[in-house]
């Protein structure tokens, strides 16, 4: 028996002849077995073997290639990451189930032994965990916070927060450079916080973070996207996925900035004060997922109004 | 006939910087497919506040055609935003027409039998003092690309002499190293502008049949070198009409987007030039380019890159310069002579190019008064 595109199937000797006996077109396919590529020459006498995985694909008309989102190497299908404060344990499983993340973040914290339970009981195993460095008033302290973060063995994933201001928690950009910085050169997957600028989203970007985090308003506000003009510009004009953080308290504002172009958006006070909290996860996945389809799908042609000379600006063209 | 070289090697001498630019400008073209856009397209472009390339892509391609007018209130707009009703006015000057390069479609070519001639220091001085009683306070320098006969020193000098008469200095000569363009930048020049002529490498090469201009790739990375030796602004063209011209606009437009996305302080300037009849050849035009398409890439630049400087050259007639300003184009000049030493006394060399426009500076001031636009003759405030 050999897998066949996902499925147990009776094997022949060699793949010409299973390319055959299923019906399929060699000119317009690609053959992989066990992961490596088979050259069309190689059809005829290359050998299949009982356990063998092979992969058979081919191009479909209009075919939505898989659209998915990329930090530092790491692909996810999902775009809605969630955070983990501000729960109740036993609701953050269903909260990460229903929400379909894939990305957690979590903070560090002084353990007291001999405690039972811990939030990595709850957090299902194939889910991402990305530490943030809450707590952290400048670089120095984010990089420690990110050191010991990546010493629990949860991954090299790191979001930088740099936060000197405890009335509205806003970002402090220079400090969150400093440790981009040096926790990049340090091979972490470094995804930092910032006050959507775009000259520091450059320089981000020089420094080897991951992607940009602007918030949409201040963190906890629900307010939604107060910064959307500046997170536009991050959007059109730097390389690096933009995911909105902070601020998003609705499904329909998560909604706004999926069409938007933002690659993902994190939330976490609107899912855990939510009456439901894991009814509201889910909300929120159907609207990041709509939000998403929609700026794939090219958002329709409104022209506006604007202001129009009364004269035809084009009359004086020869051909 | 000396054997012609390939014209994707260097040359000694050239700087070879870090870039992969030109492989990302090529393929981009390359996959411009513009018999693939539709109506559709074209109208979304036109709803977005920003446009990517494939937008900008809609603009230049022929399904957008049917809506010029709407491109260009589009166009109008983004100008105004961004300039106001400024329209900064120049001149050329043409201080040398030796060239070593053989390039078919340019009178100054090295095989074209026209009067050679360079200008002094002295005559330099005396063509500029002459010009600046204009009023003007912008000067772009011009050579035939002859490193011998028109060498970095030569047009350093030029430069320390046009600084003092003119606020803006600008050159268009041939491509140089970084470490010449700052040489050129401490002698008071800012802006540098390197047309490319065609982003078709096969085309250029049967087009550029001898000399440095040979050298594609050489020819390309002049402005990412003219920012690197410390200019402020850099300018781009396609000489439209040489190849697909819908194809070269496209690819000047991406040249100049990556050059601002990779340094993001660098002003962008571009040029529309079409073909012109030169002396001795009477019959070069600008084919398939007729003022329609002319303007729709103009228009396409304007709304692709809203911040960007547009010149309009006097090889197009006063009419559609007078249009094209008030919808598109920021910056124009007046009073030009493509030959050499004609502005203070007996010219001494040949032109380039047949011009379209000979209007002076009052004259052409007095046309961008009457438009309800603003002649300003300097942006610029050097400390």
């Amino acid at each position: 028996m050999i897998t066949l595109n996902g499925k147990e199937c009776e094997s022949t000797a060699t793949l010409n002849a299973l390319l055959e006996k299923y019906g399929y077109r060699r000119e317009v396919i690609a053959v992989e077995i066990n992961g490596v590529i088979i050259k069309k020459e190689d059809y005829d006498t290359q050998a299949v073997n009982d356990g063998d995985v092979i992969e058979v694909v081919h191009f479909m008309g209009g075919g939505a290639p898989e659209d998915k989102l990329v930090l530092g190497g790491h692909e996810f299908t999902s775009r809605f990451i969630l955070g983990s404060g501000k729960y109740s344990l036993e609701l953050i499983k269903a909260a990460v189930e229903n929400a379909g993340a894939q990305i957690i973040t979590l903070a560090l914290r002084r353990a007291r032994g001999g405690e039972t339970a811990n939030i990595l009981d709850y957090i299902p195993k194939n889910v991402t965990l990305l530490p943030n460095t809450s707590g952290a008033r400048n670089a120095d302290e984010a990089v420690r916070i990110a050191r010991l973060a990546r010493e629990t063995g949860c991954g090299d994933f790191v979001k930088i927060e740099a936060i000197r201001d405890t009335k509205y928690l806003l970002p402090d950009n220079y400090e969150t450079l400093k440790a981009t910085e040096v926790l990049a050169k340090e091979g972490f997957v470094v995804m930092p916080y910032m006050y959507p600028d775009l000259n520091f989203a450059r320089d981000l970007q020089n420094a080897g973070a991951a992607c940009v985090m602007p918030l949409g308003s201040p963190i906890g506000s629900n307010k939604g996207l107060c910064t959307k003009e500046f997170i536009k510009i991050l959007i059109d004009e730097i390389d690096l996925p933009v995911i909105v953080d902070a601020g998003i308290g609705k499904p329909s504002q998560a909604c706004e900035a999926m069409e938007m172009g933002a690659a993902a958006v994190m939330a976490n006070t609107a899912i855990a004060t939510a009456g439901d909290v894991s009814a509201m996860a889910g909300a929120f996945r159907k609207a990041i997922e709509a939000g998403r389809e929609a700026y794939l799908a090219g958002m329709g042609g409104i022209v506006e109004g604007g202001a129009r000379a009364s004269s035809p600006l084009t009359g004086f063209l020869r051909d | 006939m000396s054997e012609r070289c390939d014209c994707m090697q260097y040359m000694d001498g050239m700087e070879v910087i870090g870039s992969d630019m030109l492989d990302e400008v090529i393929s981009a073209m390359n996959a411009y497919d513009y018999e693939s856009y539709s109506e559709r397209d074209v109208k979304e472009a036109l709803s977005k506040d920003v446009l990517t390339p494939k937008d900008f892509g809609a603009l230049l391609s022929p399904a957008a055609a049917p809506f010029l007018e709407e491109i260009a209130q589009r166009a109008m707009n983004e100008t105004r935003k961004h300039f106001g009703n400024s329209i900064a006015m120049f001149t050329p000057l043409y201080i040398a027409n030796y060239c070593e390069n053989y390039c078919v479609y340019c009178g100054f070519n090295c095989h074209n039998k026209i009067r050679r001639a360079r200008l002094t220091e002295e005559e330099i001085e005396r063509e500029m003092a002459e010009i600046s009683k204009t009023g003007l306070e912008e000067i772009l320098i011009l050579t035939g690309e002859s490193r011998k006969m028109s060498d970095v020193d030569y047009i350093a000098s030029a430069c320390a002499v046009a600084k003092k008469y003119f606020n803006v200095v600008g050159v268009e000569v041939y491509p140089m190293n970084s470490g010449e363009y700052a040489k050129l930048h401490k002698s008071g020049a800012d802006f540098v502008t390197v047309f490319q002529e065609t982003y078709n490498s096969g085309k250029y090469e049967t087009l550029h049949l001898e000399g440095h201009k040979r050298v594609f790739p050489y020819r390309f990375y002049a402005q990412e070198r003219a920012i690197l030796g410390g200019m402020r602004g850099v300018g781009f063209a396609a000489l439209l009409g040489l190849a697909d011209f819908r194809k070269d606009a496209f690819a000047t437009g991406m040249h100049a987007y990556l050059l601002q996305k990779k340094y993001p302080h660098a002003e962008i300037a571009f040029s529309c030039p079409r073909l012109r009849p030169i002396i001795n050849n009477d019959k070069i035009n600008p084919k398939d380019v007729h003022e329609p398409q002319l303007l729709q890439v103009i228009c396409a630049y304007r709304i692709f890159m809203p911040f960007a400087s547009i010149t309009i050259s006097t090889r197009e007639s006063e009419r559609f310069r007078d249009n094209v300003i008030k919808i598109a184009a920021t910056k124009i000049s007046a009073g030009v002579d493509v030959g050499i030493g004609g502005h203070s006394g007996d010219k001494k060399g040949d032109e380039q190019f047949e011009i379209s426009d000979g209007r002076n500076v009052d004259e052409v001031f007095e046309a961008i008064e009457r438009q309800g636009l603003q002649p300003v003759m300097s942006d610029y405030i050097y400390v």
